[in-house]
């Protein structure tokens, strides 16, 4: 646990010494803010429109954040080598995934807050109340869903050697749940097998992160939702993030750190590999 | 062609600290149609207490790999390496070892403290102990004064020097330098020997992979010459050069077999 969360600190770092968590907040606030200095049709309650248009710009942001940060997480250590010396530490590889994931989503969980309290002045400030039960499962329930994709990033991360496509990727994947998720055992019903079958794997086998957007509740003071529900969903992402994180380190186990490739150092060659190529070497 | 043992270190009843069994690296190329490469073909070594060993051996003799095999970076394929009677597959082995890596690299964004720290954390160093040890490894690589500096804005001997410090920062009883000098001016490789003969005389063990044969002259008890993977000889450095009668440049190109002209 020592080392996961001396690799998870690093992370975190990282992650405010970068400008992208500074970027993304203040064109959140900027928006939010100009927004909320005009006044449509003398309309009160038009402070609803405000919230859910900060609530999703938050959500948008945090998404941007935990993919970014976790898609160049393993090939970033790669591509500059510094897996090299904290490999030669006595640290494992499922210590290393664990630490990345753990730095990924508090850092993701630090973002949050700092969204979240900037969201709270600005409904304080236009409404005067404050349904902080609400706003506490908004937050949770969110925080527990950038774990789900943190850990299914990471697990991109060692399939896909480019941050970039490993990001992409994961997005469309993450935004596809999240939009059409939900619907999918709807067409399932419509289509002829196999099709159907397909699709309804598919739909009971994807991770539902559209259930742990409760931004409703806040945006309309709802009552909270029963708390057991909140903690069934935590065990879900939980079970989710266990599992993706599991896979990561089957895959990352077995995984040369470096990759042999034709161009450096000669060996003693057997068959045809002397002929075809004369060089070649270890490369990250 | 077995290996030219010259003469060992080995005193009776010591145990190796470093120990190479019948090593065989090898692996398989991308490309289609490339079949197998052998990387190092049954090496066996032993390192002693208290020796600077040289690790020798013209470019993609297998130098690099038998390092990344110590480091638990690259599978075995047959036979066995141990560090301190460890498997090198326990990633326990690495708890007593340093390792500075031929070109350094390490996450630009944190203070060389910062990153002291950081590794000294991972080597569960006592947090009381940890502060005093990153002041002594950063006076003794002259970087005490750009402690507080990210390390993006170092020069490259600086960042050779914060490699050395991350590599000494848990007293390490054995250290593993890949081409420690390789990049630097004359005045950094003097440094590096000078370091190496102040870690022999403190009675560390130094593992060192290089090609640069002065510098192995200088500060190695005794070598090993690996060519395409194989052992071609192994022994004290006077020994070698009594024996051919040369001095150890030539030694070692008679040994890989290399004729001027004939290559």
């Amino acid at each position: 646990m020592n080392n996961a969360l001396s690799v998870a600190s690093i992370v975190i770092k990282e992650l405010y010494r970068r400008k992208d968590f500074y970027v993304l907040f203040v064109l959140t606030a900027i928006i939010t803010l100009l927004m909320g200095s005009l006044h449509f049709f003398n309309d009160d309650r038009i402070v609803r429109y405000l919230k859910e248009i900060c609530l999703l710009l938050i959500w948008i942001s945090a998404l941007a954040i935990a993919v970014g940060t976790s898609a160049r997480q393993i090939p970033a250590e790669r591509e500059n080598r510094t897996i090299f010396p904290l490999l030669a530490k006595p640290i494992t590889r499922g210590q290393l995934i664990a630490g990345k994931f753990l730095g990924c989503w508090l850092a993701c969980g630090l973002a949050l807050i700092v969204f979240y309290f900037f969201f709270g002045v600005i409904s304080v400030s236009r409404e005067h109340q404050w349904a902080a039960a609400s706003f506490f499962q908004a937050l949770w329930l969110h925080w527990w869903m950038l774990g789900v994709v943190v850990a299914m990033t990471l697990l991109g991360s060692v399939v896909f050697a480019a941050p970039s496509s490993n990001g992409t990727i994961c997005l469309l994947i993450i935004l596809s749940i999240l939009l059409l998720g939900r619907h999918l055992n709807k067409v399932a019903v419509q289509l002829a097998e196999p099709m159907s079958g397909v699709v309804s794997a598919v739909y009971f086998a994807v991770p539902h992160l559209e259930l742990f957007d409760v931004r409703d509740l806040v945006v309309h003071n709802w009552d909270p939702i029963n708390w057991l529900i909140c903690v069934g969903a935590t065990l879900y992402a939980a079970a989710y993030a266990i599992f993706f994180l599991f896979a990561t380190w089957l895959v990352f186990r077995r995984q040369l750190v470096l990759r042999w490739q034709p161009g450096c150092s000669p060996g003693t060659r057997v068959g045809r590999a002397a002929a075809l190529s004369p060089i070649a070497c270890w490369a990250s | 062609m077995p290996a030219q043992a010259v003469t060992t270190a080995k005193l009776p009843g010591m145990k190796p600290i470093l120990k190479i069994e019948d090593l065989v690296v090898e692996y398989r190329t991308r490309e289609f149609g490339q079949r197998v490469t052998v990387a190092v073909n049954r090496l066996s070594l032993e390192v002693f207490p208290g020796e600077v060993f040289g690790f020798l051996g013209p470019n993609g003799a297998g130098k690099t790999t038998t390092v990344n095999v110590l480091l638990g970076f690259v599978p075995v394929t047959r036979g066995a390496a141990y560090i301190f009677n460890v498997n090198v597959r326990d990633p326990i082995a690495r708890q007593r070892i340093g390792y500075l890596p031929e070109l350094t690299y390490y996450y630009k964004f944190l203070t060389a403290e910062e990153l002291l720290r950081f590794y000294a954390r991972i080597f569960r160093i006592p947090r009381a102990e940890i502060g005093p040890r990153i002041d002594e490894v950063l006076k003794l690589v002259g970087l005490d004064t750009a402690r507080k500096r990210p390390i993006k804005t170092y020069s490259k001997g600086m960042q050779q020097r914060i490699g050395l410090a991350q590599a000494l920062i848990n007293e390490p009883d054995l250290l593993i330098l890949d081409e420690p000098t390789s990049g630097l001016d004359p005045i950094g490789r003097m440094n590096v020997r000078e370091m190496i003969q102040r870690l022999k005389s403190k009675g560390k063990t130094v593992f060192f992979s290089s090609h640069e044969l002065g510098e192995v002259e200088t500060v190695c008890d005794r070598v090993a010459i690996l060519h395409q993977g194989e052992l071609k000889a192994t022994g004290r450095v006077s020994d070698l050069v009594e024996k051919y009668k040369c001095n150890l440049e030539q030694a070692f190109l008679k040994v890989i077999g290399y004729e001027p002209g004939h290559e």
